[in-house]
């Protein structure tokens, strides 16, 4: 089978959606000749005209604002955010709006909007260009927030994201954007929200998502080769988190590691990290242990690699765990 | 222009924390006089005027369209002062008054087609009227039942929008949809979006946004501003240096100011501007000059920032009266008609008095419905839970 990256998998999710569905519109800044920044919506301008694929004036409230007007008349809007540390003007329309139209309306009013943000860093991007905000969007109720790491999920998560009812963050690893991968279009999609078990294992369980997928897996090999069979949980979803696999695993393992390029304090893993011990405390041999970015904004790039989590960090917390 | 070596930082003390008199005679002579521009069919005095650009718009303004208009203004005024007195009584958690907003909202929903929809801010009750909305379905957003009962697909009148500003974006992509679906052109299906916000929201980006978006896409959404003058306490020359109708000409789009206490003037520039949505050339934006004579929620105090002076000068252009005036003087109507819709009004006021008393306590799982389109598992473990524990309080 023919090996795709990320971004045109992306790419031909986006397609398939559009062709499927004539309410399905990409909207954001330079999505329709240049393709986007990251090229994620290369020609469908070309193919779908200027009315369905928006280049927006450059502002993300009004990117946001306007598509929430757009799905409330009928539309799927698929707003680009063309980096991460450039969503928060448009956080007030998400938060305000978009998560609670739904909920305001007792269901009145569907608001399916989906919202692309390239996140993670890993680029040797300028400042705001490497951010990992999942968390911000994972703690605003009505919306849901889900991250792919490979590009088969890529093609289908992003087509399940738009058929979806809901608002969804679409959190895309732009470090991964290159990576190939098998795309099978025939094949049975797993559900938008739900974790996988990427990779199975039974000494100690790894739960990560997105751009930090890869470092877990490389970090499993790596610690096979010193005899520790490590499980690795792809999370996909954020928000709602499906943390029964997760937990299942613990309770075989006995220890748990969440990795995530977001700082620590208030995010997805002091989530994971409180209720795993809440429904598997028994079963727990070690502490959740985390490891994540600092409690710092994302530093020059010269020292991203330090800021980011890489395999030895991630194999030094195995270590610690199977330690204790 | 100033260099920095001539700026002296201003004396502690100096600045005032409310307006001059000069200041606020000079914002009331021009008030007053009005702007050269200000449309206005009705005067304060009850005299039908003319205005060459807008009287083909009020052609049908006849004696009976001007008592249904007259019965619209004196049904909202007085469910709106019921609204304030539920307040008071300790029956609301909150009201927001239109007093003195009538006319420009009565004009501009009166405007509307049915095909038409509106996004209101949250003080829109007069437009709500005429798009068909019971008063009592505003009642449980202020008594905190719910955050707005009706159905703005089936009324086209979206849901009151507290975020100030943020509902100009949702109203300008609506409109672009409305576009983009065709349903601009010559036609009796072609559509329009009308928008409402006040003069302290065009200070916001979100409003800014919205105006660039309408233009650069030609959306169909007529921007109404009603501008009552203040923005809780900080007044209009605290958000614009420049009259806030004369804004649209930088976005590219034509704005006007209306007599917003003049309901026939508002009828008239509104059914304008939405023509002009609907044929294909809009945005437009109408500054609809009004005053806020009551206060800007029940939780405030518009005695500290505000002269007497001013409020009784704005009596003096109530809308409600020069419609009266007019009936009376040049139509005849006789006082029969006045105690008919009095005699309405008291009745609306005790119904809408009797729903307010007697809403429900939503039940405890009221909170948990409708967060999300599809099920949240995590959600759901939580309402199971949650009704378990509020179950074990059952007989005890």
């Amino acid at each position: 089978m023919a090996q795709t990256t990320l971004a045109k998998a992306l790419n031909n999710g986006l397609r398939a959606a559009m062709e499927r569905d004539p309410k399905v519109i990409v909207m954001g800044e330079d999505v329709g000749k240049l393709g986007g920044v990251y090229r994620v919506t290369d020609g469908l301008q070309k193919d779908f005209g200027e009315q369905r694929v928006l280049d927006t004036p450059l502002a993300e409230s009004g990117i946001i604002g306007t598509a929430i007007g757009l799905a409330i008349r009928g539309f799927r809007p698929v707003c680009e955010i063309q980096f991460d540390g450039f969503v928060f003007p448009g956080f007030d329309q998400i938060v305000s709006q978009l998560a609670k139209l739904h909920y305001r309306s007792q269901g009145k009013v569907a608001v399916p909007v989906v919202v692309r943000i390239p996140f993670g860093g890993g680029i040797g991007a300028v400042e705001h260009h490497s951010e990992s905000p999942e968390s911000y969007f994972a703690h605003a109720a009505g919306l849901k927030v889900v991250a792919c790491s490979n590009p088969a999920d890529a093609y289908w998560m992003i087509q399940q994201a738009i058929a979806s009812d809901d608002p969804v963050i679409f959190f895309e690893p732009k470090r991964r954007y290159w990576e190939k991968g098998e795309v099978d279009p025939d094949a049975e999609p797993q559900p938008l929200f739900a974790s996988r078990v990427v990779r199975p294992g039974s000494t100690l369980t790894v739960a990560t998502y997105g751009p930090m997928l890869k470092t877990c897996l490389a970090a499993a090999s790596a610690a096979e080769t010193e005899g520790h069979d490590i499980e690795v949980i792809d999370l996909r979803t954020l928000s709602p988190l499906d943390l029964d696999p997760v937990v299942e695993s613990v309770r075989r393992t006995g220890r748990l590691v969440v990795v995530s390029e977001a700082p620590s304090e208030s995010s997805i893993t002091s989530e994971i990290a409180a209720r795993v011990q809440q429904e598997a405390f028994y079963s727990l041999e070690a502490p959740v242990l985390r490891v994540t970015g600092f409690d710092t904004p994302y530093p020059p790039s010269k020292c991203e690699e330090d800021y980011l989590p890489d395999l030895d960090r991630v194999l030094d917390a195995v270590d610690r765990s199977l330690a204790w | 222009m100033s260099v920095p070596q001539d700026w002296i930082p201003p004396k502690a003390g100096v600045q005032e924390s409310r307006p001059s008199r000069e200041h606020v005679v000079a914002g009331l002579k021009a008030t007053d006089e009005g702007d050269p521009e200000l449309v206005q069919l009705l005067t304060p005095e009850g005299e039908r005027v003319s205005d060459p650009r807008f009287d083909s718009y009020a052609t049908d303004l006849d004696v009976d369209a001007l008592r249904s208009l007259y019965r619209d203004l004196v049904l909202v005024r007085r469910f709106d002062r019921e609204g304030n007195a539920l307040q008071r009584q300790g029956q609301l958690g909150i009201w927001v008054p239109l007093l003195g907003q009538e006319a420009a909202q009565i004009g501009a929903g009166r405007a509307m087609a049915p095909q038409d929809m509106a996004f209101p801010s949250y003080r829109e009750h007069g437009v709500a009227w005429t798009r068909g909305i019971d008063p009592t379905e505003l009642l449980g957003i202020f008594r905190g039942t719910d955050h707005g009962s009706w159905d703005p697909k089936a009324s086209r009148f979206h849901l009151y929008t507290i975020v100030i500003g943020n509902q100009v974006l949702n109203a300008t992509g609506y409109a672009m949809g409305q576009k983009f679906e065709g349903k601009v052109g010559e036609g009796p299906d072609s559509e329009a979006t009308i928008c409402f916000f006040g003069d302290g929201a065009t200070s916001q980006g979100d409003v800014h946004e919205g105006f660039v978006w309408a233009a650069v896409y030609d959306a169909p959404v007529v921007f109404y501003c009603q501008n009552n003058q203040w923005a809780i306490s900080e007044p209009t020359e605290r958000q614009s240096r420049v009259p806030l109708y004369k804004r649209a000409t930088g976005y590219g789009f034509p704005g006007i100011r209306v007599d917003g206490n003049d309901v026939l003037a508002c009828l008239a520039v509104t059914r304008w501007a939405l023509e002009e949505c609907r044929s294909g050339n809009g945005p437009v934006l109408i500054e609809a000059f009004t005053y806020r004579m009551d206060a800007h929620t029940t939780s405030d105090d518009p005695s500290r920032y505000r002269l007497a002076d001013e409020l009784e000068l704005w009596k003096l252009k109530d809308p409600i009266e020069r419609v009266r005036v007019n009936l009376v003087r040049e139509h005849h109507v006789g006082q029969e008609f006045f105690d008919e819709v009095q005699a309405e009004s008291d009745e609306l006021a005790a119904r809408f008095r009797e729903f307010c008393e007697n809403m429900p306590q939503p039940a405890p799982d009221r909170m948990f419905s409708q967060v999300y389109a599809e099920p949240s598992p995590v959600l759901e473990a939580q309402r199971a839970a949650y009704l378990e524990y509020h179950a074990s309080f059952e007989g005890v």
